[in-house]
């Protein structure tokens, strides 16, 4: 080093001035305004204007394409002022014969001895290949985003034709239900339905299915269909539950085992009250409110459906009376996580929480529920169904 | 779906008041690709003699992007019903509204609808139509405007990415670091490309006319996103306006010529109201 003796014939060709116009980048000199103070060669080449177009007359914005004029002044400049130096900035100059460059800009300001600002250098550097690759990664960013808006077609068509479009109307009993969907993506498992099943007489069935997915999306059509035509056949919860256990265990005894947990409710009514059988199979047991008070209704039944060949299934009898309020769900709402601790909601919360209702009617019990599973947010992920129903309080004696 | 009642304007557009508790009241209304940021070399010198309130627009810096609806926000009534919804939740007395860019044409909508919550108007930059229409020279031509939005589409990487690196660190200007805390102007993409296409394509030439509130024009001398034309346009259409040419460069005077920005601001906000304010260029 230092020895012009050993250095190539040819850098010594090589000059600050000639390195200047000739880079192979362009080098812009502005006033502190923004108007072209000093272009190289290099830059005029690539923009197809002549010195004379430019220096003294144009402003670096002119060169910029609309967008790039706006981020310009809204971004690059402020930061410029502010910073003194911006750099890997991706803009677009327009060219003489109106075509456009990408480029990738470096700005510094130039101060003097006095630390007053001067003048403003900028680097340019030519990013055709740069814009090719962000153009390659919108694209598939684009696909992605489309493939993203295909499922969730998929899905909530799916989902759609998992859950009653509408709940029948049950003369003398008001019922509500909601399904609150974990995800957008993924059809969930839980499954809910209320049906005629002859004048003043209602069949009515809420679960979860083991799992989520296309798969538990399968299994759980398939208990849909299972529990209405069992109930068509022989109504008594009992026995729809056993149908329903024979036939998981028929059609996934060879696989590793679908499950569900479900209760089904035969409903009929008596004067103003209705009368409830219900079989739960594995199933947490539903909150009867009462004058008031919320508790846990104990409902018999048996195991988890689709475990066991030889699971039992027995019914029990509620009399829903004016005034009485049922409250089925899956074990998504109490199972979800609150708070900073990330305590879960819990059995005793959703007592408490049913009680304070007022009116305890099914309608706002559940629009109750729906503003709790809002205030869940990232707490819930588990998909919620819950199914209301309440006999209006009477305004006299039955009939 | 999120209780939009319980979201108060307060957390939904990040307002931020700050100032003398008693002094008349002006409203910092940040413009497009921006957040209110944009206002911080002018509020130091408000904050003795004004209550001065900022704010983000929804989709901006750090308002509440949950609050982003598209509906309503595809047209500037959106952002002025926002602009009303903080007055009448800050229970605020008429405020002078100093609007940049878009904003100035959001606080006229806001004005005509509620002139009773506005003082004043302080139009900086304002245009009431981007692109050209016949004789009115707007600055952009339809073919700019669609390749600007093409551009919001194609190139977000050099919108959103491009300037997280500058902005993360200048060891040496360290007073930069508390201003620059948080960030300089952050906007989420997707939403940034609705706002431009709300922005860019509204025409509000017919509203100008039923300003009924003293309003002043901020022009700056070489403006490339609202051309002197523009502003002297906006000048003729609002009756007894004033307008104030500042001898600034860009569409941000409030940044590259802060002091005289301040000054315009203030003898207008102090001052008695419509008429010539002090100040070089005063029309």
């Amino acid at each position: 080093m230092g020895d012009d003796a050993g250095l190539d014939p040819a850098l010594l060709e090589d000059s600050a001035e000639d390195l200047y116009e000739n880079a192979p980048c362009g080098y812009l000199s502005t006033r502190l305004d923004g108007q072209i103070a000093k272009i190289n060669t290099t830059l005029l080449s690539w923009l197809g204007y002549r010195r004379d177009e430019l220096v003294g007359r144009r402003y670096f914005s002119d060169l910029l394409t609309v967008g790039g004029r706006l981020y310009h002044e809204t971004h690059f400049a402020p930061l410029l002022a502010m910073q003194g130096e911006v750099g890997g900035v991706a803009l677009e100059l327009k060219t003489a014969d109106g075509s456009r460059l990408p480029v990738l800009v470096n700005s510094v300001v130039r101060t003097g001895a006095d630390g007053e600002p001067l003048l403003i250098r900028t680097t340019i550097f030519e990013a055709r290949d740069r814009r090719a690759y962000e153009r390659e990664l919108l694209r598939a960013r684009q696909a992605a985003e489309r493939e993203g808006e295909r499922l969730q077609l998929l899905v909530t068509t799916l989902q759609r034709s998992l859950l009653p479009p509408a709940l029948p109307a049950v003369p003398g009993l008001q019922t509500t239900a909601h399904y609150h969907f974990a995800s957008l993506n993924e059809v969930g498992g839980d499954f809910y339905d209320l049906f005629a099943l002859g004048p003043d007489r209602w069949g009515l069935f809420l679960g979860d299915v083991c799992g989520k997915g296309a798969e538990a999306a399968a299994v759980t059509s398939m208990i849909r269909y299972t529990l209405r035509a069992a109930a068509v056949y022989d109504p008594d919860p009992a026995a729809v539950l056993n149908t329903l256990n024979r036939a998981l265990r028929e059609d996934y005894e060879r696989d590793f085992g679908r499950f569900c947990t479900a209760i089904f409710g035969r409903l009929s009514r008596d004067g103003d009250s209705f009368v409830l059988t219900l079989a739960s199979g594995g199933h947490p047991a539903p909150l009867l409110i009462r004058a008031g008070v919320a508790s846990y209704y104990p409902v018999r039944g048996g195991p988890f459906i689709g475990v066991f060949d030889d699971a039992v299934f027995t019914a029990t009898t509620i009399v829903l009376a004016p005034g009485d309020t049922l409250l089925l769900y899956t074990d998504g709402l109490i199972d979800a996580r609150t708070g900073e601790a990330r305590e879960r909601f819990g059995e005793e919360a959703l007592c408490e929480l049913a009680a304070r209702v007022v009116p305890g009617t099914a309608t706002s019990i559940v629009k109750t529920i729906i503003e709790l599973l809002d205030g869940f947010g990232d707490g819930l992920d588990d998909d919620v169904a819950v199914l209301a129903l309440s006999v209006p309080p009477g305004s006299g004696p039955g009939k | 779906m999120p209780a939009m009642s319980g979201v108060t304007v307060g957390r939904r557009n990040n307002v931020t008041v700050t100032g003398r508790a008693d002094g008349p009241v002006v409203m910092l209304a940040h413009g497009f690709g921006c957040d209110q940021n944009m206002w911080r070399l002018i509020v130091p010198g408000l904050v003795e003699d004004f209550r001065v309130v900022l704010f983000d627009h929804v989709g901006a810096g750090h308002s509440d992007l949950s609050a982003w609806e598209p509906g309503r926000y595809a047209t500037l009534d959106g952002y002025a019903d926002d602009v009303l919804r903080i007055c009448a939740e800050l229970e605020l007395p008429p405020v002078v509204f100093v609007g940049h860019s878009v904003s100035s044409m959001i606080g006229v909508l806001a004005a005509i609808r509620d002139p009773a919550r506005f003082a004043k108007l302080i139009l900086v930059g304002p245009s009431p139509r981007y692109v050209d229409d016949g004789s009115y020279l707007g600055g952009f031509s339809q073919g700019d405007i669609d390749e600007l939005l093409d551009s919001l589409e194609s190139n977000y990487l050099g919108w959103s990415a491009a300037m997280a690196p500058v902005i993360m660190g200048n060891p040496e200007r360290p007073e930069l670091a508390g201003e620059l805390e948080n960030s300089f102007c952050q906007t989420d993409p997707a939403i940034a490309r609705a706002f431009a296409r709300t922005t860019f394509l509204s025409d509000n030439r017919s509203d100008l006319a039923k300003v009924t509130v003293p309003t002043l024009i901020l022009q700056c001398d070489r403006d490339a996103i609202a051309p002197t034309a523009v502003g002297e346009y906006v000048h003729a259409q609002i009756p007894g306006s004033s307008l104030v040419t500042l001898p600034a460069t860009g569409h941000c005077p409030q940044l590259s010529a802060p002091d005289a920005t301040l000054a315009a601001i203030v003898s207008f906000a102090a001052g008695t109201g419509a008429g010539p304010v002090a100040g070089a260029g005063t029309r």
